[in-house]
């Protein structure tokens, strides 16, 4: 009984925590619109920014993306070939990609590679006091620092997600029709009629969200860093954690508003 | 003119401040002396604004910056120049960059002018030919002056220096003391200084102000300062182990 109201105690702080930190993020949120649109446009910090987190992830995003597509295609043909359906390879792949695995896992790979990377870059320059720099000599921390990458995390999730989900496809195509011997005429048919535009279009809106998401929460444990190295490592370490659960939990609404 | 009025502060338990009051004179170059660890950086972001004080009041020319929203803030600290005790370099910028930061943000200037304004404020400080070196290539003597080349970049009207000799070798130090020293003479600015160094202090400054236990206990002129009878300071002067000030 006592270790089960210690748990259930447990439990309770860290949903607590949970919700207050969103709080916070929230209000960072609302700052970084307050200054995104006051001029001037720190256009080649946000450029920077958009090569950091677009160009240099696109590695990571081709291979995830390929191989996932391969391994559902291969998952696919096993469980459709009972009902001797697999033809619809083709279309479990692409929606799959499109829908949910092209922007969730994406946002993942970014989270990992750029996320954590702002956390640990912010968290730095707070800790060596850089940011204090930047007030002292009346530049906005928030505009300087977090506008370009909340800015670069919107813009470049879609894109690389549509780099992702073109990955999935192709890898699925030569899964199923290379090696499984799925006609390819069939194969892309079923694409084409079963997969709708709307449902890239809303995988696209999910990964501006989530890119939102990475970017702001990254920034978010940087900026808030205290105390020295270790300090930094944890912040780093959380904004990939809060990051990555806070992108499957708003996946999963986000799909019941959507869909 | 700045004045600190009853200023508390403390971080958890730790009381760093304690109803400190200090008036500092526009114009002259204040030097602030006292104990490692005893909280004189922590004044010094009390004056820019960079802390807020639990209570009290930083007046900056009649102004209480401690309620002043964020645009009025930073008008104000247009006025100010702070070199931090660890220089506080932007890492990801060259040393040019990290010069001409407030010069971009602040004053229209031509591309040519910056280049020019940044060689000179770096020759100013002993330094020439290293404006396309990172902070990270430099040594921590070099750091520092490249923070002073930014701190007066902008030639503010109130500079504030955390320890801005510490680890230069002496001929460096007596070099730093005199662009302290010329700063305020030709720009007839405030100079806020924290040193350890007590050659350079009765030297350079106009006025020191003894920071002990959370609140200034001496404040007057070189001379007078010297002369004092007050125990912490005679002990402090003299750097001896014996004495109110207590080693642990
Ligand atoms: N941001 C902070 N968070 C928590 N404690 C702090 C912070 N800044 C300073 N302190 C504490 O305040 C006290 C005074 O620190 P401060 O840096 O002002 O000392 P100092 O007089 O400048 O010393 P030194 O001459 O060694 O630079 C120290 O006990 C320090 O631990
Ligand atoms: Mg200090």
């Amino acid at each position: 009984m006592n270790r089960a109201a210690v748990a259930i105690d447990q439990l309770g702080r860290t949903v607590l925590e949970y919700v207050e930190e969103m709080g916070k993020i929230a209000l960072l949120f609302l700052s970084v619109l307050r200054w995104m649109f006051q001029p001037p446009l720190k256009s080649h910090l946000i450029f920077k920014q958009m090569e950091f987190v677009g160009n240099k992830s696109i590695f990571v995003v081709v291979l995830t993306g390929a191989f996932t597509g391969m391994v559902m295609a291969l998952q696919g043909y096993y469980g459709f070939k009972m009902f001797s359906a697999e033809s619809m390879v083709g279309s479990v792949v692409a929606l799959g990609m499109t829908r949910e695995l092209g922007p969730v896992l994406t946002s993942l790979m970014v989270t990992a590679r750029a996320g954590s990377a702002m956390a640990a870059e912010l968290g730095t320059m707070r800790v060596t006091e850089q940011i204090d720099a930047l007030s002292v000599m009346a530049a906005n921390p928030v505009k300087h620092l977090i506008v370009p990458r909340v800015i670069a995390g919107v813009l470049m999730l879609p894109l690389l997600t549509v780099v992702s989900d073109f990955m999935g496809i192709l890898g699925g195509y030569f899964v199923g029709v290379h090696l499984l011997h799925i006609n390819s005429g069939i194969f892309v048919k079923n694409i084409t009629t079963i997969v709708d535009l709307d449902d890239l279009y809303n995988g696209l809106v999910k990964a501006a969200v989530f890119g939102l998401i990475l970017s702001l929460i990254g920034c978010y444990k940087g900026f808030n860093t205290r105390g020295g190295a270790e300090g930094v490592g944890k912040a780093t370490t959380e904004a990939v954690v809060l990051s990555s659960i806070t992108i499957l939990i708003s996946d999963y609404f986000l799909t019941a508003i959507m869909f | 003119m700045i004045e600190l009025i009853d200023i508390h502060k403390s971080f958890k338990k730790n009381k760093v401040l304690n109803g400190l009051n200090l008036k500092i004179d526009s114009g002259l170059i204040t030097v602030i002396i006292g104990r490692s660890g005893g909280g004189k950086s922590v004044l010094l972001k009390h004056i820019i604004g960079l802390l807020k004080p639990d209570r009290g009041r930083v007046l900056i020319d009649d102004t209480d910056i401690t309620r002043l929203n964020d645009r009025d803030l930073n008008t104000i600290r247009k006025k100010f120049g702070m070199l931090f005790q660890e220089a506080a370099l932007f890492d990801s910028m060259t040393v040019k960059e990290n010069v001409a930061f407030p010069l971009r943000e602040h004053a229209k200037m031509s591309e040519v002018e910056i280049s020019r304004v940044v060689a000179e404020k770096l020759k100013s400080v002993g330094l020439t030919g290293i404006e396309d070196k990172m902070p990270s290539e430099l040594s921590g003597g070099m750091r520092k002056r490249v923070g002073l080349a930014r701190a007066i970049a902008l030639q503010p009207e109130i500079v504030l220096f955390d320890e801005p000799t510490t680890g230069l070798d002496p001929v460096m130090t007596e070099a730093i003391n005199q662009l302290i020293v010329d700063t305020q003479k030709n720009l007839n600015a405030t100079c806020v200084v924290i040193s350890h160094d007590l050659e350079s202090i009765f030297k350079i400054s106009h006025k020191i102000a003894m920071l002990y236990d959370g609140d200034i206990i001496e404040y007057g002129t070189p001379d007078e300062i010297r002369a004092s009878k007050n125990p912490v300071i005679e002990q402090f002067l003299s750097g001896s182990i014996e004495g109110p000030i207590k080693i642990i």
